[in-house]
C-alpha cells in the first residue's frame, strides 16, 4: 500500500479526520469484498496524484464497527469525503477513477 | 494514430481471460480491455467479483472465492504476455477489419485501437427492479452485492427478490447474518436447480413469499420495508425488512454493439459455428452470447473456443 495512504481505526479516526488540514477520502472496506479490491489500485493512484490536496484513509469495517456505524455505512465499498471533519460527499460502490474524482471535485 | 493489434479482447471475466490466455500462448499479443471498477456492470473480472464461494469450478475440491479465481486467471493470462487496459470500450466500428475500438471519448475522430480480430466478452449485468425507492436507497439497505453487504445485516430481517440459482445462493449466503431471509418471488415455483432448491427449503431461516411482486422500496434514510402486491389476488401488503437484495436475472452488455452485429431478440449476441458472429473476424464468448448455461466454466470454455477461432481466422487470411 502507498505510504501516502493512512490506515484509520476507531481509535485514530477523529484525530486523523477531524484534525486534517486537507479533505480526507475514507475508504470503508473489508478483506472479503471483491469490489473493494478493484478500487484499491485506483485509490493508490489518487493518493499519489493528489498529495497535499487530498488525504486517502482506509478503514477496515470488520475491525472498526464504531466508525462504520456512526456513518451508517451499509454497503461496501463506500467512500466518504470529509472536509473540516464533516462528511460532505458519499460514494457507494466501486467506481472508475474519472467518475470518482468528478464526484468529489467540488471539495478539493 | 490508432495503435494496431492482432487481437483485442473486450471483457475480462472467465471468457475474456481464457481467450487472452490462449491467444497469448499463441503469440498473438492480445490486448484486453478489462473494464473499469463498478459494482453493477463493467467491473474487471466480471460477475464473479461479486461472489464468494464458487463450488462448481472444476479443479477446486474445497471451492474457491470468486475474486481469487479471477485474480488468478488474470495473472495466468498476464504471465504469457496478455496486456491489460483498465478501461471500457465506448464505441466499436465493425464495418471492416481492422476494427475500430474507442476508449474514452466515443466522438474522437480516430479510434484508440485497431484490431484485426476482435473477441467480444463483455458479459452480462444484473437487472434491477426499477421501482420507486430502489435507486435512492442503494447503499442504505438496497444492495447489488450480497457478499459485500451481508455483513451489515446481522440479526436483522431482509428480503431477496428472485427465483433462480443466484437468488437462492444469495438467500443462503445471507442466512449467515440475518435472522430471517424472505425470498420474494413473482410466481409460485422456482426456476433454480434442484440442489439449490433443496438447500433453501431445508434452511429454517429462509421464508418463501410466493406470487409477490415488489412495487416500492420504503424508507426515508434507510430501508424500512417493501411494498408488494400479490400477483394472483392483487392484494397489497408491506414486508418489514431493513435490507433488500435483488437477484432477478441479467441482461447482456451489448449496448455499444447495437446495429453492428446480429443480436437475438433478448439482446444477446447471435453466434454460430463455434464463436463466430454475423461479422467476419468478430468472435463472441461468455455470457454476452449465452442466455442459457451462464456458468463460469462454460464461459471459460467458450473463451478458449473464441481464441482458437480467431487464431485460425487470422491464419487463413494470412495475417
Amino acid at each position: 500500500m502507498s505510504e501516502k495512504i493512512v490506515t484509520l481505526s476507531d481509535a485514530t479516526f477523529d484525530e486523523h479526520v477531524k484534525a486534517s488540514d486537507v479533505p480526507v477520502l475514507v475508504d470503508f472496506w473489508a478483506e472479503w469484498c471483491g469490489p473493494c479490491k478493484m478500487i484499491a489500485p485506483v485509490l493508490e493512484e489518487i493518493a499519489e496524484e493528489q498529495t497535499g490536496k487530498l488525504q486517502i484513509g482506509k478503514l477496515n469495517i470488520d475491525d472498526n464497527l464504531d466508525v462504520t456505524r456512526r456513518y451508517d455505512v451499509m454497503s461496501i465499498p463506500t467512500l466518504i469525503l470529509f472536509k473540516d471533519g464533516e462528511p460532505k460527499a458519499r460514494l457507494v460502490g466501486a467506481k472508475a477513477k474519472g467518475q470518482l474524482l468528478q464526484e468529489i471535485s467540488e471539495y478539493l | 494514430m490508432s495503435e494496431q493489434r492482432k487481437i483485442l479482447i473486450a471483457g475480462s471475466g472467465p471468457a475474456g481471460l481464457t481467450a487472452a490466455l490462449y491467444s497469448a500462448r499463441a503469440q498473438l499479443s492480445p490486448l484486453v480491455v478489462e473494464g473499469e471498477p463498478s459494482s453493477t456492470s463493467d467491473q474487471p473480472g466480471g460477475q464473479l467479483m461479486m461472489t464468494t464461494d464458487v463450488e462448481n469450478y472444476p479443479g477446486f475440491p474445497a471451492g474457491v472465492m470468486g475474486p481469487e479465481l479471477m485474480i488468478a486467471m488474470r495473472a495466468q493470462a498476464s504471465r504469457f504476455g496478455a496486456e491489460m487496459v483498465t478501461d471500457k470500450v465506448t464505441r466499436f466500428d465493425l464495418s471492416a477489419s481492422p476494427f475500430g475500438v474507442w476508449l474514452g471519448d466515443p466522438e474522437a475522430a480516430e479510434p484508440t485501437y485497431l484490431a484485426e480480430a476482435l473477441i467480444i466478452a463483455t458479459g452480462a449485468r444484473s437487472l434491477m427492479l426499477g421501482v420507486p425507492g430502489e435507486d435512492r436507497l442503494l447503499g442504505y439497505g438496497v444492495s447489488t452485492c450480497a457478499t459485500c453487504d451481508g455483513f451489515f445485516h446481522k440479526d436483522s430481517q431482509i428480503a431477496v427478490v428472485g427465483g433462480g440459482d443466484s437468488a437462492l445462493e444469495e438467500a443462503l449466503f445471507l442466512t449467515r447474518f440475518a435472522d430471517k431471509v424472505t425470498l420474494v418471488h413473482r410466481r409460485d415455483e422456482l426456476r433454480a436447480s434442484r440442489i439449490m432448491q433443496d438447500r433453501a427449503r431445508a434452511n429454517p431461516t429462509i421464508e418463501f413469499r410466493w406470487n409477490s411482486q415488489v412495487t416500492a422500496v420504503l424508507g426515508d434514510r434507510k430501508v424500512t420495508g417493501l411494498a408488494a402486491v400479490d400477483t394472483v389476488t392483487g392484494e397489497e401488503s408491506e414486508i418489514g425488512v431493513t435490507g433488500l437484495f435483488v437477484a432477478i436475472g441479467h441482461e447482456p452488455n451489448t449496448g455499444v454493439l447495437a446495429g453492428q452485429l446480429t443480436l437475438k431478440d433478448n439482446g444477446y449476441i447471435t453466434t454460430f459455428g463455434g464463436t463466430k458472429t454475423s461479422v467476419e473476424g468478430v468472435f463472441a464468448c461468455g455470457d454476452v452470447q449465452d442466455d442459457y448455461y451462464r456458468q463460469a466454466v462454460t464461459s471459460a470454455g467458450s473463451g478458449c473456443m473464441a481464441a482458437i477461432d480467431a487464431e485460425r481466422w487470422l491464419e487463413k487470411r494470412g495475417s
